[in-house]
């Protein structure tokens, strides 16, 4: 049978895993496509205000100015607390909590990882796989009131401590350390190093990719949550961005003030988009670890 | 020191139970079982040990604390008051609301469960094909960095009720529609909106980890897939990378019925809590409604509890699926 010329040139595509120039087209037209948000996002914090509400309404920027971001000052200063306070709660909370975390998670992941027939180890796994099952609202309560009993509502300690022992890290930093090879560590002990200073010396430095790769999920997570500093707050002085944010953006009684709102976004989203793009390739190092093996 | 007290106990136990040796060497056996791996692991178990504190104290404690104050009346002011299964007979029973939030819940799992899972995936799949692969996959992931509040801010704009809103003015410039739709405000569309904003943010975790597994399958097998015959891409997904990437694939699942069970936050921002006749109330917003709006912790603790349930059985049925094809 004769091979037909399109279709010889699917398969040499098929063989060579080269993209034709039709998904190209598709494919950045999806990108662009799911990317107008955030284009309209950066578009819109230069906006001046009178572009802001011009009918019809224009989605990119005519005359780019930095007005709003001074508006966002201004607007902060009327509040108890300058916009410096809310930045500093948000880098200290996102940096100790990935930092800690990845520690805590790496040290509880590498027993599992290396020592299977550990006793204990098995059901300890199955306990963090069921609780990476639930949705953490359904804990915010409970949670809640532990913070609430130990003296840490209000407090760091309570922003930070309750979301260090996170199921999904341990899971990610095993499936990672798995990979290692054993002879690695035998050869290690053999040479008089303790456990401690292998897993230093020799272990972490190996999964590199996987805490970084954590730090990342972890930090943009605890930058961009909601919930916790909202329920584990009282004071202004303890409230992260995303809650400034929603002081500015509404509220009863509260007039909008779109341009800083706008100006907002733009400084709330950038850190997270940073680290993505700085550390991008670690992420795709280490994912492909994650998977459950059944 | 331990020996000692293996010893009294044995003997405890021996005498509590007449003829009972056979039960103090069990027991005796068991102790120096834990002894052994005490001796052999106790820098492990070391290491376990300040993650296994803080998950008992802020994962496993609220569990159990959920289960418990779920039966009972508990308003933040007073102790709670045990109340048996009231609060379930409540929610099932005669709180209208709560069956909407189920049915909400359960039309958006549906939908954007599956179809943002089959969309991460053929995305990641078409990604890993092109060149410039980390700038496509910047596209595609930067609507799930974004802080859900300030990202909701421009979904406003875009959904806006009247026809400065991009939507609206969209529609009527191409002859769509001719009066601008109140989008957040009409009981019939808050839902779709919720549904089309999940799916745009739905390349997450689950789409890089895709990602991953797809640069990760050995190109031997697409190989040895042409020599066996296989003709077109479609063959090669459905015969190689798919079984390749169970893992991951199972992974995926995994967290979108999580994810789509848990579904509050983008509701919360774009139509409130409560939004308009409930059309956008999930049970999660009904829980956040009891616990931090009415303060009925122990009510607010059965919603969670009923949450919990529906995700791990559907999440073990998940697992079971993955498992049984293999």
């Amino acid at each position: 049978m004769e091979i037909s010329i399109g279709r010889k040139f699917r398969l040499r595509r098929l063989i060579k895993r080269q993209a034709s120039p039709m998904e190209y087209i598709v494919m950045t037209l999806l990108a662009l496509f799911t990317m107008l948000p955030i284009v309209y996002m950066v578009s819109t914090a230069f906006k001046p205000l009178e572009e802001m509400f011009l009918y019809p309404p224009r989605f990119l920027v005519r005359h780019p100015t930095f007005r709003n971001f001074a508006e966002l000052v201004i607007a902060i200063d009327s509040f108890e607390v300058p916009f410096s306070r809310y930045l500093f709660n948000s880098l200290l909370v996102a940096t100790v909590t990935s930092g800690a975390s990845v520690i805590l998670s790496s040290l509880a992941a590498y027993p599992l990882a290396k020592y299977p027939r550990m006793p204990g180890a098995k059901l300890f796994f199955g306990i963090i796989i069921s609780a990476l099952m639930f949705a953490p609202e359904v804990t915010q309560i409970p949670r809640y009131l532990i913070v609430d009993r130990l003296g840490m509502i209000d407090t760091y300690f309570g922003l930070i401590i309750p979301s260090l022992a996170g199921s999904y890290g341990l899971f990610l930093m095993k499936q990672f350390m798995e990979q290692l090879p054993i002879e690695l560590i035998e050869a290690a002990k053999v040479d008089g190093a303790t456990e401690w200073r292998i897993f230093w010396q020799i272990v972490m430095p190996l999964v590199r990719p996987a805490w970084i790769t954590l730090i990342i999920f972890s930090f943009i997570g605890t930058w961009n949550d909601f919930f916790t500093p909202l329920i584990f707050t009282r004071s202004e002085q303890m409230k992260t961005l995303p809650l400034m944010m929603s002081n500015i953006s509404g509220g009863p009684g509260v007039v909008a003030r779109w341009g800083a709102v706008a100006a907002a976004s733009l400084v709330i989203t950038l850190p997270t988009l940073i680290i993505f793009v700085l550390l991008q390739r670690y992420v795709m190092e280490t994912m492909a670890y994650s998977g459950i093996k059944s | 020191m331990t020996e000692i007290a293996s010893q009294s106990t044995a003997i405890k136990d021996s005498i509590s139970k007449p003829g009972g040796t056979s039960v103090s060497v069990t027991i005796k056996h068991r102790w120096s079982q834990v002894k052994d791996a005490w001796h052999e692991y106790h820098t492990m178990y070391l290491f376990m040990l300040p993650f296994v504190i803080l998950f008992i104290i802020f994962v496993v404690a609220p569990v159990i604390t959920a289960i418990y104050l779920s039966f009972t009346y508990y308003n933040m002011l007073e102790p709670p008051r045990w109340i048996g299964i009231s609060n379930y007979r409540l929610l099932f029973l005669e709180d209208d609301v709560f069956v909407t939030a189920i049915k909400n819940t359960v039309i958006f799992a549906i939908i954007t469960g599956p179809l943002g899972y089959c969309i991460s995936f053929t995305l990641a799949w078409f990604i890993n094909r092109l060149r410039l692969r980390q700038l496509y996959t910047l596209a595609f992931y930067a609507p799930s960095l974004t802080s859900g509040i300030a990202i909701s801010v421009i979904w406003l704009y875009f959904f806006a009720n009247d026809r400065y809103g991009l939507i609206n003015y969209t529609l009527i410039n191409m002859g769509v529609i001719t009066e601008p739709v109140a989008w957040l405000t009409e009981q019939s569309t808050i839902m779709p909106v919720i549904i089309i904003i999940s799916l745009w943010m739905s390349m997450g975790t689950s789409f890089l980890v895709f990602l991953a597994g797809l640069q990760s399958v050995p190109m031997e097998l697409y190989e040895a897939g042409l020599v066996d015959g296989i003709r077109n891409g479609f063959q090669e997904v459905i015969y190689i990378t798919l079984p390749i990437m169970k893992p991951q694939l199972l992974f995926g699942a995994v967290m979108a019925i999580v994810n789509s069970f848990a579904v509050f936050q983008v509701a919360a921002q774009v139509a409130g809590v409560p939004s308009p006749l409930y059309a956008g109330h999930t049970i999660v917003a009904h829980l956040y409604m009891y616990g931090f709006i009415h303060f009925e912790m122990g009510y607010a603790a059965a919603i969670a509890v009923v949450l919990f349930v529906m995700t791990f059985i559907l999440g073990q049925l998940a697992l079971r699926l993955f498992s049984e094809r293999g």
